[in-house]
């Protein structure tokens, strides 16, 4: 059924992974050697032209993000690979590092090239410890053939790469808590600025993008940023993107999809429509962080401009779906929950916040709410977004605010009948 | 030492912590190489972390108390992390967690008496597309119903 353009999933076999000699037989390194013929900063500028975008939820244009690093400052510089993914709904890194490793080693490379590091690591989350095999082993098979280490492939650039195995926590995500981790410090975020290209990793230079982000450069070079940004549907879009499904469809797979395709024929298509024939509801787009969707919204396309026009946010575009049957309250008491536990505890807003929003959606799921509550419900979102250390209660607040705006009824509703309409 | 870590590993720290800048960067190591051994970090492997790596014991401390990975009580021989997140919430997770409770005899945070099995809940396994889901020690297992549930645990007691 798939007919989508295949480009990081091309060596995708089911339970198989592709190592170096798959991995070179569809092309793999060509990337890098192209990209170390030109100049670091004409690789930068491909990047930038061919608008490749973060993909671990922010969405931030990686060129850009590569151009603001100092390239040219001597000594000690870091790259590193954000593999938290810990985001719930979110589980294409894994997908990408089970089938095809070397990519993120590529990709890496070719990074390291353009920002001129000679060191980089890649963070991986407790559970993805097969992951963690798989990235070692690529590590060594592209060590062993000049692809890292002192001199690759004779441009007298060196770049070495380890695997950082941590111990749980969603907060690890955020790029400062990362940095902490890696450093053996209590993983808090940290203040910005100074920003981690200026004061990262052991107070160096760091620069640190998501695993599917770089997994996307080595493609980049062999094909040009045109060909790669025409991957996309729509104009706004370039490239592919993992989408994760996830929730109430018939196949809850991970698909290789053209950016800016529509939500619509994702659901349907890829999906296979809503389990058992049942209605859409609502949609998570972008994993636990992003503001729900609606039926009504299904024909948005995917791609970062679209879906903030929507009201939400591409993410991690790792999709989950409700169907009629769930109650949107305690789905979103769920979602709530989840941020709570995962707070790190440093900031007000969300240490204290996030369980009071918990025991608000509580009290209204178990019949037991009020217009009081309700009001104190509405504070709490006001209050909490915007004035958080970091981005974790602001994504927390994603969900939470959209149930007001987009289950309003549905919560009132629960206040006025005293139970939980659905459930 | 030995029940702590062995020795060929206690030593490997300690050149690794004597060869490079910044030591601190292998406590979550070291903590789970305890961990590994000795199934969890008491008191005494943090003080063994913090002198193999020439750092404080309040800095491993702080470590250790912060990832939930990372046990500083006693556990069974095999952790189910259950996942009490999103997707397998909306796939009945709860479901899946009341028959493990139920099997083992147990609540969350318990070791089942023969000390088999400690149930604890986490937040989202990346399994997403197999949901529910759960991990024992690192082995990650989807698409669960009871009876699968069942033949799981069944595997690991007659491995024992």
């Amino acid at each position: 059924m798939n007919n989508y353009p295949q480009i990081l999933f091309k060596n995708r076999r089911p339970g198989a992974t592709a190592f170096l000699a798959e991995y070179e037989a569809g092309g793999g390194y060509q990337g890098l050697r192209a990209a170390l013929k030109m100049a670091p900063q004409e690789v930068r500028e491909q990047v930038k032209a061919a608008n490749l975008r973060g993909r671990g939820g922010a969405g931030f244009p990686t060129g850009l993000k590569w151009s603001f690093f100092p390239t040219d400052q001597p000594g000690e510089k870091y790259l590193l690979a954000n593999g938290d993914e810990m985001e719930p709904g979110t589980y294409k890194d894994h997908q990408l590092l089970l089938a095809d490793p070397h990519q993120l080693v590529e990709g890496m490379a070719i990074a390291a090239y353009a920002m001129q590091i000679p060191v980089g690591y890649v963070f991986l989350r407790y559970a993805y410890e097969t992951c963690a095999q798989n990235v070692e082993r690529a590590i060594a098979e592209a060590t062993g053939k000049g692809y890292l280490g002192r001199d690759i492939l004779g441009s007298r650039f060196g770049f070495e790469l380890h695997v950082h195995r941590s111990a749980g926590r969603y907060i690890l995500g955020e790029e400062t808590a990362l940095i902490n981790g890696l450093e053996g410090r209590r993983p808090n975020p940290r203040s910005k600025p100074p920003f981690p290209a200026q004061f990262g990793l052991f107070g160096k230079p760091t620069n640190v993008n998501n695993v599917e982000t770089f997994a996307n450069v080595p493609h980049i070079f062999t094909g040009g940023a045109e060909w790669y940004r025409s991957l996309a549907r729509t104009p706004e879009g370039a490239g592919t993107l993992l989408v994760g499904l996830s929730g109430h469809l018939e196949r809850t797979e991970c698909f290789e999809l053209p950016m800016g395709i529509p939500l619509r024929e994702v659901v349907e298509q890829c999906g296979g429509g809503v389990r058992g024939r049942r209605t859409f509801k609502a949609c998570l787009p972008g994993g636990a962080s992003t503001p729900f969707l609606t039926a009504a919204q299904l024909d948005t396309p995917l791609d970062h401009v679209h879906m903030e026009q929507a009201g939400s946010r591409l993410g991690t575009a790792g999709i989950t779906v409700f169907d009629e049957t769930t109650c949107m309250v305690a789905a979103t008491l769920n979602l709530a929950r989840f941020f709570a536990r995962e707070s790190c505890g440093w900031c007000t807003p969300c240490r204290d916040g996030l369980p009071m929003v918990v025991w608000l959606l509580e009290e209204i799921e178990a019949g037991r709410g009020s217009q009081e509550l309700l009001d104190m419900f509405r504070d709490q979102v006001k209050n909490i977004s915007g004035r958080s250390f970091c981005a974790l209660a602001e994504g927390a607040m994603g969900p939470v605010g959209s149930l007001l705006t987009k289950f309003g009824d549905e919560l009132e509703d629960h206040v006025k009948r005293g139970r939980c309409p659905i459930s | 030492m030995s029940e702590l870590l062995p020795q060929v590993q206690v030593n490997a720290f300690r050149a690794k912590a004597a060869a490079i800048e910044h030591p601190h960067e292998l406590i979550v190591d070291a903590l789970r190489a305890v961990q590994a051994h000795h199934g969890w970090v008491p008191d005494a492997g943090v003080d063994l972390v913090a002198e193999l790596l020439g750092v404080l014991p309040v800095e491993v401390e702080e470590i250790a108390t912060f990832y939930d990975k990372i046990f500083r009580r006693p556990v069974g021989k095999r952790v189910i992390h259950v996942c009490d997140s999103i997707c397998c919430w909306a796939d009945g997770g709860d479901a899946i967690a009341a028959h493990l409770q139920k099997v083992l005899g147990i609540g969350f945070g318990e070791t089942t008496s023969d000390g088999m099995f400690t149930l604890l809940p986490t937040c989202c396994l990346g399994a997403c597309g197999e949901a529910p889901a759960m991990m024992i020690g690192l082995t990650t297992f989807g698409t669960l119903t009871p009876e699968k549930i069942d033949a799981i645990l069944d595997g690991y007691r007659n491995e024992a």
